[in-house]
């Protein structure tokens, strides 16, 4: 489990990375312990998956990518191995998830698609539905983002 | 507008900065350029609002939180209310409207399930919200925001 000092560290690395040349080295001060330390723990965590990767966050709209559609697919549930595992290898979708699905709401599978445009999110869409043979789906286009942030951890 | 360096820079940042003691001379190195100039270029992509951040993306479940996605049919004249009063929740990450009879989407991480429970009751009875939906996952296959810049 994580320690304290595990939590401190993630905290920290959480807020505004250094850019400088040692910024490992400028973290490990404010946090009082070595920079190999931190180092070591900080591979510890990729070693361990508590962390997927390490970089930057792009913001989407800037870099052109303007159209995010949030794609709802109704798949058997014998299937969602499959298409599961086909779909993960594909750049295009960012998020893919099997959800509880509910009588109002039949859709057990969800993919986040993002591209420059609306139409290419479409063409993205049907690619699927014709490569997995899904018939049922919707696309959830966003018309307004109220909140896009990182999720602060251990800081409430 | 981004430069060709500038693509080349933020594909490869997007998942590639390593945990060693000079993690961008091991940048420049692959881009054939020096320490200085990466950091340099990353302040400014940063300035210009192209990079939102710099540092690992953890794995929300192995740090022990619980998240689930969320789907609300919202009355349109409430919609405001409702979204802003979503987003004073802590664990809100992303709070959408999309088109359709559920017009309202948010993902919501939270420290254990009677925390969630607390806060979707509460959200469910602001005025203006007709239904929810809580949608958690029973697999995840792939979280990786990744952009390829061309």
């Amino acid at each position: 489990m994580l320690d304290e000092l595990d939590k401190r560290i993630i905290v920290m690395m959480q807020e505004e990375f250094p850019l400088v040349a040692e910024p490992y080295r400028e973290i490990a001060e404010k946090l009082g312990i070595s920079e190999d330390e931190l180092l070591s723990r900080l591979k510890g965590y990729r070693q361990s998956g508590k962390i997927r990767k390490m970089g930057a966050v792009l913001r989407h709209r800037e870099v052109g990518y303007a159209a995010n559609a949030l794609c709802a697919w109704i798949v058997p549930d014998e299937r969602i191995q499959e298409i599961g595992e086909m779909l993960a290898k594909d750049t295009i979708i960012s998020h893919l998830y099997a959800r509880v699905p509910k009588p109002d709401w039949p859709y057990n599978f969800y993919t986040m698609i993002h591209a420059h445009t609306r139409k290419d999110c479409k063409v993205i869409a049907q690619g699927i539905a014709e490569r997995t043979g899904l018939q049922e789906y919707v696309m959830l286009f966003s018309t307004k983002e109220w909140k896009k942030i990182s999720m602060q951890y251990f800081k409430d | 507008m981004l430069t060709e360096f500038d693509k080349r820079l933020l594909n490869i940042i997007q998942t590639d900065l390593s945990f060693e003691k000079r993690p961008f001379a091991l940048l420049a190195e692959k881009l054939e350029t020096t320490e200085a100039s990466v950091i340099e270029r990353l302040k400014f992509l940063k300035d210009q609002g192209f990079i939102r951040r710099i540092g690992p993306f953890f794995d929300s479940t192995k740090l022990g939180y619980i998240g689930t996605l969320v789907a609300l049919e919202v009355k349109e004249d409430c919609l405001p209310q409702v979204a802003s009063a979503i987003n004073s929740y802590y664990g809100v990450t992303h709070n959408y409207e999309r088109e359709g009879t559920l017009n309202l989407w948010f993902t919501l991480l939270s420290p254990n399930l009677m925390k969630q429970d607390e806060i979707l009751e509460t959200i469910r009875s602001l005025d203006g919200v007709v239904r929810l939906l809580n949608l958690p996952a029973t697999k995840k296959f792939k979280v990786s925001v990744q952009f390829s810049l061309t």
